[in-house]
C-alpha cells in the first residue's frame, strides 16, 4: 500500500506542479498579450466619421445644386479624402457624386440634380489604407430655384432708379423741357476742323478706333461720323475712313452713302475712301501712319475705343500738321492723346457727342438724366464717407451698418 | 440679358444665348478675311502704286494659313518658327516705338503753361523716377535709410490717381447705361445710317 | 533762331537717338541697381505661396508680341513661382495673336520643374472673350474641348476634378488690352474666385480702384512689377536686366522736359519784355 500511496502522492505532486507551472505560463503570457492587445486596440480604432452634415438648398440658384457642410472628422490627420454620397433613398442606392481633400467642410453638389427630387447625403471619410467611416444621413433635401437672386436686391434698385431718372428726362424733353448743355471744346471744333480742311483742300481722316461695332464707342463715334460725313458730303471734302473692323467698316460706308443722299449729292460718295485695312493692332498703325504721310490730311479725327497705338497715331499726325480732335473711354490712353492732340473728348463727353451736336431733345434728356444719375452717386458718396468717418472716429458702430446695407457683395 | 442677372432660372436659357453668340462671332472672321481678299486683289488687278505690298500680304497670308494647317501650330513646325522669327520681333519693334515717340511729345507738349501743367508735371516727375530703381538709388546717396520717393509715389497712385479714375470710370458707366437705353428705345439711330 | 529758340525746338530725331542710346548702353554696360518691392506684387507672390501642393490656378494669356517686352518675363516668374509651388497650372487666353506665344511662355517656365499634362495644360484660344469667360463659370470644358494640342480634356490628369471657377483657387490675367475688367465682372464677382493682375505699365494705373476695392489680390505693373517678381523668386531675368534701361530712360525724358520747359520760361520772358518795351 505504501507504494501505490507514494506513487500516488507523487502523481498527484506531478500534476499540481504541472497546473501550478501552466498558470504561471498562462499569467505570463497574459501579461505579455495585454500590451500587445493594448496595440492591437491602438491600432484597429476606427477611423471617425464626419459630424453635423448639413444639407441644403443652395441659396439665389436656378435649383441645380445642393450645399452641404459638416464638421470635419476628428481623425482628419487619418484621412486621405472626403468622399460625397447621395442617393434618392435614406437607406441605400448611394452612389459618389464628388470629393473633397482633407481639412474641407463644404462642398456643393451640381451634379446632374433634378428640380423637386429629394436627395439624402452622406460623407465618407477614406484613407490609403481602406479605411472608411460614413457619417449619418442627412436628408431629405430638394434643389429649389429661387426667383430672385437676394445678393443683388441693391443692385435692382440701382437699375431702377438710374434708368427711371434717364428715362423720365428723356420723356421730360419729349414733352417740350429745355435743359441746359455746357460748351465742350472738342466738339465746338468739329466744324472748325471740317472748315479748314476744306480751305486747304486736303482731306480728313476719321478713325472709329479698334472695338467692334458692339462696342459703346464705336457706337458713339459712328454717330459724330454721321454728323461729319454730312458736312463734309456739303462742301465736297474727301473724307478718308481706313477701317479696323469689318463690320463697322460696312456700317461706315452706310452712314457715309446716306449722308451724300441726305445732301443731294449721291454721285460724290467714293466707297474706295473707306476701306478695310487689318485687324492686327500694328498692322493698322502702320497702314494708317502711312496714309497721314501720304495723304497729309488736314484734319484727324480719333473717336473710339483705343489702345497703345494711340500715342503713334498722334505723334505722326502731329507731324503731318493736321489739326486732331480725339475721344475715348479708353482712360489709359486719355494722356496721350491730351498731350498730342489739339482736342480731347473724355470718356462720356464722346458719347454726349451725337446730342450735342444734333441739339435733339430726347438726347439732351438723356444727357441730364446722366448727370442727375452722377449727382445721386456723389451725395450717396459723400454721406458713406460721413458715416464711415464717424463710425471709425466716435465708434458709433451701427453707422457701419448703414453703410454695409448700400454695399453690394 | 438683364433678366438672367436678376433671376437665376433664366440662366439655362441665357447660357443657349451664349452659344449662340459664340456661334455667330465666328463668321466675322470670314467676312474679315473676305474683305482683306478683295481689296488687295482690287488693287493688284489695277496695279495701282502701292501694288507692290499687297502682293505681299497676299504671300504672307497664303504662307502661313498653308504651314498651319498642313504642318501644325504646335512646337517645331514651320508655323512656328515664322511665328516666333517673324511675327514675334515685327509687333514688338512696333510697340517699341512708343517709347521714343512718349520722348518726343513729352518734350514737345509737357510745358508748364498754366499752374494745373504744372502739378502734373511735378507728379509726373515724382512718379516717373520712383517706380524704376534709380528714383531710390539717388534718394538713398542723400538719405540712405528713407524710402520717401515709394513713398510718395504711392499715395500719389493711390489717392488722388485712383480717385480721378473712379470718376472717370463712374462717369462712362452711367454714360454707357445713357447710350444703352437711348439705343434699345430707339432713340439714337444715326449709327444706323442712310438718313435719319 | 536764338539758343533758347533752338534748344526749344530739337529736331525728334535727335531725341530718338538719345533715347536708342539711353536704351542699348545700360544694356551693354550693366548698372545693376536694387531693385525694390512693392506691396502690390508682394501681394500675388503671398497668395501663389500660400496655395496647398494640389490647388489649381487658371492662368489667362492675353497678350501678344507687341507685349513681349513686359509680359513674357512677367508670365515666366509667375509660371515659374507656381510650377515650383506644386499648384496645378491651368493656361489659355482670350487673344489669338497670343496663341501660341502663350504654349512658348508655359513650355519654357515648366523646363525641367513640370511636366506637361500633369502639373500644367495649355487650352489655347477660344473666340468672344467676355462670353467664354462667362461660360468657364459654368463648365470649363464646355468651353475647350480640347487642349491646345488637341488632346480631349478628358485624357488630361491635370484637369481632373476641375470643372468650373468653383474648382479654380486663383485666375491669374496677364494681358496687355483690356480683358482683366471682363474676368473681374463676369468671374471674380459673380463666382468669388480671387483674381491677380499682370499688365503693361501704362494699364497698370488703372487697376488702382480694383486693387483697393479688394476685388484684385495683387497687381503686377510693367517690367518693374516683372522685375520685383524675378527678385522675389530669386531668379533673374529679362525684366531685371531692363530696369537699367528704363531708369536711365526715365532720366533723359526727365531731362528733356526740363530743358524744354526751361526754353519756354526763356523765350516768354523775353517776349514779355520786348511786348513791355
Amino acid at each position: 500500500m505504501s507504494v501505490l500511496r507514494f506513487i500516488l502522492i507523487t502523481i498527484i505532486i506531478t500534476l499540481g506542479q504541472m497546473w501550478i507551472a501552466s498558470y504561471s505560463i498562462a499569467q505570463e503570457a497574459t501579461i505579455q498579450e495585454a500590451p500587445a492587445q493594448g496595440a492591437m486596440e491602438e491600432s484597429i480604432e476606427p477611423l471617425r466619421p464626419v459630424n453635423n452634415v448639413v444639407a441644403k438648398d443652395t441659396p439665389n440658384d436656378d435649383g441645380k445644386s445642393l450645399s452641404l457642410r459638416w464638421d470635419i472628422s476628428p481623425d482628419d490627420n487619418r484621412v486621405s479624402q472626403y468622399i460625397i454620397l447621395r442617393s434618392a433613398s435614406p437607406t441605400e442606392g448611394f452612389a459618389e457624386v464628388g470629393q473633397v481633400p482633407t481639412n474641407t467642410s463644404r462642398y456643393t453638389d451640381e451634379d446632374n440634380l433634378v428640380k423637386g427630387t429629394e436627395y439624402y447625403y452622406k460623407i465618407r471619410a477614406t484613407n490609403a489604407k481602406g479605411e472608411k467611416a460614413d457619417s449619418e444621413v442627412s436628408g431629405p433635401i430638394k434643389p429649389v430655384a429661387q426667383w430672385f437672386n437676394t445678393d443683388y436686391k441693391f443692385i435692382a434698385i440701382a437699375v431702377i432708379i438710374f434708368g427711371g431718372i434717364i428715362v423720365y428726362c428723356i420723356y421730360s424733353a419729349k414733352r417740350g423741357r429745355e435743359f441746359f448743355i455746357r460748351r465742350i471744346a472738342g466738339l465746338e471744333a468739329v466744324d472748325e476742323a471740317i472748315g479748314r480742311a476744306t480751305e486747304m483742300g486736303r482731306p480728313i481722316l476719321y478713325l472709329t478706333g479698334l472695338s467692334g461695332v458692339s462696342d459703346i464707342s464705336t457706337l458713339a463715334s459712328l454717330n459724330i461720323l454721321s454728323r461729319v460725313a454730312r458736312k463734309t458730303a456739303e462742301y465736297d471734302t474727301p473724307l478718308l475712313l481706313p477701317g479696323y473692323d469689318s463690320f463697322v467698316m460696312v456700317v461706315e460706308r452706310e452712314i457715309v452713302k446716306g449722308a451724300h443722299i441726305d445732301v443731294g449729292k449721291p454721285d460724290t460718295y467714293k466707297e474706295d475712301n473707306i476701306f478695310f485695312v487689318s485687324d492686327d493692332q500694328f498692322a493698322y498703325v502702320g497702314a494708317v501712319n502711312g496714309i497721314m504721310l501720304r495723304e497729309r490730311p488736314a484734319a484727324i479725327f480719333y473717336m473710339g475705343y483705343y489702345y497703345a497705338e494711340s500715342l503713334l497715331l498722334a505723334e505722326t499726325g502731329n507731324s503731318v500738321g493736321a489739326i486732331q480732335i480725339a475721344g475715348t473711354d479708353a482712360d489709359a490712353q486719355l494722356p496721350f492723346f491730351i498731350a498730342s492732340c489739339d482736342y480731347t473728348l473724355i470718356g462720356e463727353e464722346l458719347y454726349a457727342a451725337s446730342a450735342y451736336l444734333s441739339r435733339e431733345p430726347l438726347l439732351l434728356g438723356s444727357l441730364k438724366g446722366q448727370d442727375w444719375c452722377k449727382f445721386l452717386l456723389m451725395i450717396s458718396i459723400f454721406f458713406g464717407v460721413i458715416m464711415e468717418s464717424f463710425a471709425v472716429g466716435f465708434g458709433l458702430s451701427f453707422l457701419h451698418w448703414i453703410a454695409r446695407f448700400f454695399t453690394a457683395p | 440679358m438683364i433678366a438672367q442677372f436678376f433671376i437665376p432660372p433664366f440662366t439655362s436659357l441665357y447660357d443657349k444665348i451664349l452659344n449662340w453668340a459664340m456661334i455667330i462671332s465666328i463668321p466675322a472672321l470670314v467676312i474679315g478675311l473676305t474683305s482683306l481678299i478683295k481689296l488687295h486683289y482690287t488693287r493688284i488687278i489695277r496695279k495701282t502704286p502701292n501694288m507692290p505690298y499687297s502682293i505681299v500680304a497676299f504671300i504672307a497670308m497664303i504662307t502661313m494659313a498653308l504651314m498651319g494647317l498642313i504642318g501644325g501650330t504646335g512646337e517645331g513646325t514651320g508655323f512656328e518658327w515664322m511665328f516666333k522669327n517673324i511675327q514675334v520681333p515685327m509687333q514688338a519693334t512696333m510697340f517699341s516705338l512708343l517709347a521714343f515717340y512718349i520722348a518726343s511729345a513729352a518734350y514737345r507738349a509737357f510745358r508748364a503753361r498754366t499752374l494745373e501743367a504744372t502739378l502734373m508735371l511735378l507728379t509726373a516727375v515724382i512718379v516717373m523716377l520712383a517706380r524704376v530703381p534709380i528714383g531710390n538709388f539717388l534718394w538713398h546717396l542723400i538719405m540712405p535709410n528713407s524710402n520717401l520717393p515709394e513713398v510718395v509715389s504711392g499715395w500719389i497712385l493711390n489717392v488722388p490717381s485712383m480717385a480721378a479714375r473712379r470718376g472717370i470710370i463712374l462717369g462712362i458707366s452711367l454714360g454707357a447705361i445713357a447710350t444703352s437705353i437711348k439705343i434699345i428705345l430707339g432713340i439714337e439711330r444715326s449709327y444706323m445710317g442712310a438718313g435719319e | 533762331m536764338s539758343f533758347w529758340e533752338k534748344i526749344g525746338s530739337f529736331d525728334r530725331r535727335y531725341i530718338f537717338a538719345l533715347i536708342a542710346l539711353t536704351v542699348i548702353v545700360p544694356l551693354l554696360i550693366p548698372i545693376g541697381m536694387p531693385i525694390t518691392i512693392t506691396s502690390e506684387v508682394k501681394s500675388v507672390y503671398d497668395y501663389i505661396d500660400s496655395l496647398p501642393p494640389g490647388s489649381a490656378i487658371l492662368v489667362a494669356l492675353d497678350f501678344d508680341p507687341a507685349s513681349l517686352a513686359e509680359l513674357y518675363p512677367m508670365s515666366l516668374a509667375v509660371l515659374k513661382h507656381a510650377y515650383t509651388k506644386k499648384v496645378k497650372v491651368i493656361g489659355m487666353t482670350l487673344w489669338i495673336t497670343g496663341a501660341s506665344l502663350g504654349d512658348m511662355v508655359m513650355r519654357e517656365a515648366a523646363t525641367s520643374i513640370a511636366e506637361v499634362d500633369k502639373d500644367y495644360t495649355y487650352l489655347g484660344y477660344v473666340p468672344s472673350g467676355a462670353v467664354a469667360i462667362m461660360r468657364m463659370g459654368q463648365d470649363i470644358s464646355s468651353v475647350f474641348k480640347a487642349d491646345y494640342n488637341g488632346k480631349p480634356i478628358s485624357q488630361i490628369p491635370v484637369m481632373k476634378g476641375i470643372k468650373n471657377y468653383k474648382d479654380i483657387s486663383l485666375i491669374v490675367d496677364l494681358a496687355a488690352g483690356g480683358t482683366p475688367e471682363a474676368w473681374i465682372v463676369y468671374a471674380g464677382s459673380p463666382h468669388k474666385v480671387p483674381i491677380a493682375v499682370g499688365v503693361t505699365a501704362v494699364s497698370a494705373v488703372g487697376y488702382y480702384p480694383y486693387l483697393n476695392a479688394k476685388q484684385l489680390v495683387g497687381l503686377i505693373g510693367g517690367m518693374k512689377g516683372a522685375a520685383e517678381y524675378e527678385k522675389l523668386i530669386q531668379a533673374r531675368g529679362t525684366a531685371s536686366a531692363g530696369m537699367d534701361s528704363q531708369s536711365m530712360t526715365h532720366i533723359a525724358i526727365i531731362l528733356l522736359i526740363i530743358i524744354a520747359n526751361a526754353s519756354y520760361f526763356v523765350i516768354r520772358r523775353k517776349n514779355k519784355k520786348a511786348v513791355e518795351s
